[in-house]
């Protein structure tokens, strides 16, 4: 009997069922760190070939004119940019609609017989929006740089971004007495199908729990931290690496994961990062969940927030790194109402003061 | 002529079935009729039981079947007893210690009581049937070295989820009960204490796991080559030494200078198998009891190579006092 024929040719559909999961080769690798110390980024050519389509940028209206009355004299109710020129307001305005709400126009935010009206929702998130903008350009510099950030950036023509999280609905215990899953332990996608704990996102980017869990001594005695915090924390960057599109290597030195020693500098703007998402989150997002009707909210009445993804979606600058921002020069400037508080908390208003 | 140049075993002897040598007093009866499985043929004896149960394997497998259930129910009440999340997440799934709040004492049923019962019986399960393999091999009237080898992997076990968290004061500094959960563990277990990789003793785990299979393909290679000159028959070679032998010998002489004998390279064998989760433990038992973090004791002993710089130099930002950490 011929059972290595037979046998050959199971291995081989058992292959070709097992590869079909897979990303068809051949990757790019792109060494980035100095030789030995396994700093290689990899790339499939086709996925950047999608990314760099998917994030090809909107034309730019042509600059307005700065003559003429303020936006702000000539509209009421006008609380944010009215000290823009009625036709730079008027760009801005049609911009934003374009990137923002396309298909719905106009009116998704504005009540077509009173423009000024605030009566639809839309138009207060969106003002609140606007001065989150002016605040991430103006004050998150060490992580946006000068490419900055637009509405654009995380809507990319959807009225609510793709990329947002709400907090996770607690798993239903039951008589909670047998099956808890300790808020890990399904293929979760927030975490790119890892058992890991599934909602790092409301102990960080909402709370500010320590990420950090290794110890800086070499003999135990301070360091307290235990496994499950490290797996909330290898959740975390599993999250970062997925929305950047990048390996655990673009930011860290595997030595160490913890020391600084020949770490690549995004790793300082990626911990801007995370600070930059929680300010977000907490002082413009849970602000709104009051604003927002119901069937906007999460499963447990929470507000929409942001994570790095709601930006990046999948690649390690957003949009690649073009600047949308120097064709909008009014969004990058700081934002006119915010609290005293927000002030005090942006790393580059301290320095400054 | 078969000779053994197939990945699978060619030649099927096959007899008579048969139950065995009588056993002596004290033990039990065999269980099961034997049958002939053409298949289990290809890859080992075709004659498939029958098996020895007695008192001791049976209350190992009514524990460990225990435990096996208590971790499935988990597992199924954890995706709200649905069979299909149950079959299509199962890898995912797992039984969780309990919570690092807990520390050492009984937390309630849902939050780890569940798997301190499992472990409990787990462990009960793996000390009967280690104490079965004992007693069938001296019934058998051969050496112990089947039982030690076995305990080897038990002291692995017993450090990983009994051992090291007692000494660290906390059941959840152990091993989940499920496929990813626990190598996802085992990541986050070096994460935590500072890149495993550092560690030496983990280095020699390694060197035994490696080196296991180095020799295992090494002598199994051996003995397929010269099956044609009858070296299968490897203990009457130990003391008769045959051409098969011989050539074996001269081989590995002739290639890298020293060769094992018949006798020798089962005991490389045996020790490279032991000492790989001898060792192992031994490095996970020092984690976070004796060591925290080492990559930093291997810097401080001079171990952890440094590399010349080829970013600009990058300041923690937690480090500077203008920022919030």
């Amino acid at each position: 009997m011929n059972y290595s024929n037979f046998l050959f040719r199971v291995l081989a559909l058992c292959s070709i069922v097992l590869l079909s999961a897979c990303e068809r080769p051949s990757p790019t690798s792109v060494q980035h760190g100095y030789r030995g110390t396994g700093m290689v980024q990899v790339f499939n050519d086709r996925a950047v070939e999608q990314r760099t389509l998917a994030n090809e940028l909107p034309m730019a209206l042509p600059a307005a004119s700065t003559d003429g009355p303020t936006a702000g004299k000539t509209y009421q109710n006008v609380q944010v940019l009215g000290n823009l020129s009625v036709a730079q307001f008027n760009r801005l305005m049609v911009s934003i609609t374009s990137w923002v709400a396309p298909e719905q126009g106009c009116t998704y935010c504005h009540n077509p017989a009173n423009f000024a009206a605030d009566e639809k929702y839309t138009k207060v998130v969106a003002r609140r929006m606007v001065q989150m903008t002016q605040h991430v350009n103006a004050d998150w510099k060490p992580h946006v740089a000068e490419t900055g950030v637009t509405c654009y950036t995380c809507h990319r023509g959807q009225p609510v971004p793709e990329k947002i999280w709400f907090k996770e609905e607690p798993q239903n215990l039951r008589a909670d007495f047998i099956g808890d899953r300790a808020g890990q332990n399904l293929a979760a996608a927030s975490v790119g199908s890892a058992s890991l704990p599934s909602d790092p996102f409301t102990p960080y980017l909402l709370g500010s729990l320590d990420i950090r869990v290794n110890g800086t001594k070499a003999l135990p005695g301070e360091n307290r931290h235990s496994i499950k915090q490290a797996e909330w924390t290898y959740s975390l960057m599993t999250h970062m690496s997925q929305s950047l599109g990048v390996n655990c290597t673009y930011c860290h030195n595997t030595q160490s994961f913890s020391s600084w020693n020949n770490n690549p500098p995004q790793r300082a703007t990626a911990w801007h990062g995370i600070r930059m998402a929680r300010d977000l989150n907490l002082d413009y997002l849970e602000p709104l969940t009051a604003t927002f009707p119901v069937e906007r909210l999460g499963a447990t009445g929470d507000v929409a927030k942001v994570n790095c993804a709601t930006c990046h979606q999948g690649a390690y600058k957003p949009l690649n790194g073009q600047s949308m921002l120097k064709d909008f020069p009014e969004l990058a400037k700081p934002a006119e109402a915010a609290p005293a508080k927000l002030v005090e908390d942006q790393p580059s208003a301290k320095k400054k003061g | 002529m078969a000779q053994y140049q197939n990945l699978f075993t060619t030649v099927q002897a096959v007899g008579p079935v048969h139950h065995g040598v009588e056993l002596g007093h004290g033990n039990s009866p065999r269980t099961g009729e034997p049958l002939i499985v053409y298949w289990a043929g290809v890859i080992g004896n075709a004659q498939i039981g029958p098996i020895y149960l007695g008192g001791l394997g049976v209350a190992s497998l009514i524990l460990g079947t225990l435990a096996f259930n208590i971790i499935g129910f988990n597992m199924l009440a954890s995706v709200n007893w649905d069979p299909i999340q149950f079959v299509r997440q199962l890898f995912w799934l797992a039984l969780e210690p309990p919570a690092p709040a807990y520390g050492l004492s009984i937390p309630p049923m849902n939050q780890g009581g569940w798997w301190l019962l499992t472990g409990a019986f787990l462990t009960a399960s793996l000390f009967l049937w280690w104490a079965r393999t004992y007693r069938r091999a001296r019934e058998l009237g051969m050496g112990t070295h089947v039982p030690w080898a076995f305990a080897a992997a038990i002291w692995l076990y017993l450090v990983l989820g009994l051992f090291r968290p007692i000494l660290m004061g906390s059941w959840s500094e152990a091993v989940p009960f499920g496929i990813f959960p626990h190598l996802d563990w085992t990541a986050a277990f070096s994460l935590r204490y500072g890149n495993l990789f550092y560690n030496p003793f983990h280095a020699l785990s390694i060197v035994f796991l490696y080196g296991s299979v180095l020799l295992f393909a090494m002598h199994g290679a051996t003995i397929l080559a010269v099956s044609r000159f009858g070296g299968e028959r490897e203990i009457e070679q130990i003391a008769d030494r045959g051409t098969a032998s011989e050539r074996a010998a001269l081989f590995w002489r002739w290639t890298m200078g020293f060769n094992a004998t018949m006798e020798s390279i089962h005991r490389w064998a045996w020790w490279f198998a032991v000492l790989c989760p001898l060792v192992g433990g031994i490095g996970i038992l020092l984690t976070g009891t004796v060591v925290d973090n080492w990559y930093l004791w291997a810097v401080k002993h001079g171990v952890a190579p440094s590399y010349p710089a080829v970013f600009p130099a990058v300041v923690d930002p937690a480090t500077l006092s203008a920022v919030k950490p």
